[in-house]
């Protein structure tokens, strides 16, 4: 792990000249003909790879999605797994184009590492998780516990300030893989796990008794996780952003995947101007895309309630419900800007 | 510098100036030697200059001024006071004492261990002789993450949960979340302990300088080990009761999570300080033993022709000169154990690389932190290696 930083860092130091300061990542995607996105070691409903190395998850499925945008062809993805700790500096070289991996956006990523946000494909919101036979009911009851943590997350900080405010004592047990830190929770080690919500149901799963888990009620700080690209690249940045609301605008028109050649041809104005099937549109060349990057976005992949259900929805092992990330009409915060 | 010398030697010649320069093997010499330098210096400037470039245009802010911010999180064992209150560079020195910490009872065990299983190589009983050298092949030959992560998951973690905690003499438990034992809280005059400690200690040094003195001027002897045993436990203990017992203690009593009070050693410390005391120990024993074979048999045969008993021989003639052989060696051991101390992420120990990581990820200076890393790491070898060289030098044998 520590061989990825460093060379991550002379990566930076000595080679940086050609990626890391390159200020066109389309150009580069393209002559390599595929996107490198990073993920991660191995969260269910996130970025997860199964026996035969196959990845599936909602960030995966981005990645596939701007794959599907820049070359019609969502398998033109390739993934690298990172730690929490090697994410940001494998972005800063140019080993990953884009991070699509479960990744708070604060605003200190946003400035002094570099980073543009703008897009948030998962809200989400740090929980605890305990065994029942504690008997804990409440958070506030955890002090003098012990608790299991990834190391160099926001997950970390939000844990230090949330016991700090509350006036309770806690033994932090800090590890840099997120493997070794649930099952050091597993076998008794740490009385609690704590991460993003999402992650203790997923994470939940893979404990030995799942049942004899519980999460607490409390929910201590905002994560939206969103992709991170490197600043200083409007156009990769703008491609990125727009995968996603594409895939958000077209589950609130009622485009899928398996109805958007319908909707190509007969679908309303707005529907058309999406999938580029107007005519003289520019929706796509603008970007330095084809005019039917919606469309195969849609096509290959789905639309963003799509994505959610075959990855974390209730028909999942992981059986989370839409809440926060429901469309704005129904209440929820995934809103699209309007694709003219 | 054999041509240097050979040039001074040389009486100049009178020829032209220029192609005598070139001839000249002495500012052929500093020529190369100036270009050599000229040529690192560059690379590494070019380095350098090519970093704070990239790391500007990929707008990363750089330098060492976040080791002043507010660090944000907490870490577990701390010597200390630390909160998340406390800055990024308190937390590199939280980590770096932690490392300093499991490194120097590292070493100490180690050393004892490996002498102990060393000598016990060579011992006469078939058994005892054996086991030493399996002990030997089986650690010497497993790699040292390996190790911590048997310590950790093999031998810590199946210990019982906090609630059916192995109670131990003195009030002491071990569960799974490491050893806990009284902590002494020191009433009135306890300091005078302490100085009742370094008195015995600083008389018992006296006391031996002045017993070889004196058997190198007379032959007499004088028990100066049990002396100083006996000043070093009596004289404090005998402090302790006239000042009528100073001391309450804070035993661990069980919490809702786990025992509360106390002193705490937690298991990733007692996993990575026994993998790496174990591991190294296996080396050492090797060095060890190598050593006192080197030491001619003619010694030993001479020592029992002077009627000179077998264990005074040992410690006397053959330990001293076998000294000199494993020391250096042994150098190249504590190096190694101190560096693979930084294996401690795998077990979560705070150690220097683990809350390095934790800032690298919080502030993104990769670059800053790898090189204070390397530095860190660094110095402390060269510390280390400057004090063996002393020690080196010390044990020396000194040619009469």
């Amino acid at each position: 792990m520590k061989k990825t930083i460093l060379s991550a860092a002379i990566g930076a130091a000595v080679l940086g000249t050609a990626s890391a300061a390159s200020a066109a990542t389309l150009d580069d995607v393209k002559a390599k003909g595929f996107v490198t996105c990073g993920v991660s070691q191995g969260i269910p409903g996130f970025s997860n790879p199964n026996d035969k190395g196959d990845w599936s998850g909602l960030d995966v499925d981005y990645c596939r999605g701007i794959a599907a945008a820049v070359f019609g062809d969502p398998s033109k993805a390739k993934f690298v797994a990172l730690s929490s700790k090697d994410r940001f500096p494998a972005l800063q070289s140019g080993e990953v184009d884009v991070l699509t991996r479960n990744t708070t956006w604060t605003i200190s990523r946003d400035t002094s590492l570099g980073f543009n946000f703008r897009t948030v494909n998962y809200y989400d919101g740090q929980g605890f998780m305990v065994k029942k036979g504690l008997n804990v009911k409440s958070a506030l009851e955890l002090s003098g516990a012990a608790v299991c943590v990834q190391q160099g997350t926001t997950t970390e900080l939000n844990l230090a300030d949330y016991f700090k405010a509350n006036n309770l004592q806690y033994n932090p047990v800090v590890f840099e893989k997120e493997a070794d830190a649930t099952s050091a929770y597993d076998s008794g080690r740490c009385d609690v796990y704590t991460t993003d919500q999402s992650g203790l149901y997923a994470i939940r799963l893979k404990m030995k008794n799942p049942d004899e888990n519980m999460v607490l009620p409390e929910v201590i700080s905002k994560e939206p996780l969103g992709p991170a690209v490197r600043q200083g690249d409007d156009k990769w940045f703008d491609i990125v952003s727009w995968v996603h609301y594409a895939m958000v605008g077209a589950e609130e028109l009622g485009v899928t995947s398996k109805n958007v050649d319908e909707m190509k041809t007969s679908g309303g104005p707005d529907i058309k101007r999406m999938l580029g099937s107007e005519e003289g549109t520019k929706i796509g060349t603008d970007l330095g895309l084809t005019n039917d990057w919606a469309y195969n976005v849609i096509k290959t992949v789905g639309n963003y309630g799509e994505v959610f259900a075959r990855n974390l929805g209730p028909d999942t092992p992981i059986k989370i419900e839409r809440g926060l990330n429901a469309q704005w009409t129904k209440g929820g915060l995934q809103y699209a800007p309007p694709i003219r | 510098m054999a041509g240097f010398a050979l040039n001074l030697a040389k009486p100049e010649t009178q020829r032209s100036s220029t192609s005598s320069l070139i001839y000249d093997p002495k500012v052929r010499g500093v020529f190369y030697q100036v270009l050599t330098v000229a040529l690192v210096a560059l690379f590494v400037w070019m380095v350098t200059q090519n970093t704070i470039n990239n790391l500007a245009k990929a707008n990363i802010a750089s330098g060492f001024d976040f080791l002043e911010g507010r660090a944000g999180f907490d870490i577990a064992q701390s010597l200390i006071p630390y909160s998340s209150d406390s800055t990024y560079g308190r937390a590199l020195i939280v980590g770096l004492l932690n490392t300093l910490q499991v490194a120097f009872f590292g070493i100490i065990t180690a050393s004892i261990l490996g002498f102990v299983v060393g000598i016990a190589r060579l011992s006469k009983n078939w058994l005892i002789a054996r086991l030493a050298q399996v002990y030997v092949e089986i650690f010497r030959n497993i790699p040292p993450l390996l190790v911590i992560l048997f310590w950790y998951k093999g031998v810590i973690s199946v210990l019982p949960q906090a609630r059916d905690s192995i109670a131990m003499p003195l009030s002491s438990y071990l569960n799974n979340r490491g050893l806990f034992f009284p902590k002494a809280i020191w009433g009135d005059g306890a300091w005078m302990i302490g100085v009742a400690l370094l008195v015995a200690i600083i008389a018992s040094i006296v006391i031996f300088r002045w017993a070889r003195k004196r058997q190198a001027a007379t032959g007499q002897q004088f028990r100066s080990g049990w002396t100083a045993i006996g000043l070093i436990i009596g004289l404090p203990m005998l402090t302790f009761l006239v000042l009528g017992s100073p001391v309450t203690f804070d035993y661990p009593i069980a919490g809702r999570f786990n025992l509360t009070g106390g002193s705490t050693i937690g298991p990733e410390f007692i996993s990575l300080y026994l993998a790496l005391s174990f591991y190294t120990a296996s080396f050492i024993a090797e060095i060890v033993r190598g050593g006192i074979l080197a030491v001619p048999k003619g010694q030993t045969e001479a020592a029992s022709a002077l009627g000179i008993r077998p264990n005074v021989t040992t410690r006397l003639v053959i330990i001293p000169q076998a000294m000199r052989i494993i020391i250096p060696p042994l150098t190249s051991q504590f190096l190694n154990l101190t560096k693979n101390s930084s294996l401690a992420v795998a077990v979560g120990f705070a150690d220097v690389v683990a809350v390095g990581g934790t800032m690298l990820n919080q502030t993104g200076q990769a670059v800053e932190i790898v090189a204070l890393w390397l530095v860190i790491y660094l110095s402390l070898s060269v510390t280390t290696a400057l004090f063996m060289n002393w020690f080196n030098a010390k044990m020396a044998l000194v040619e009469r």
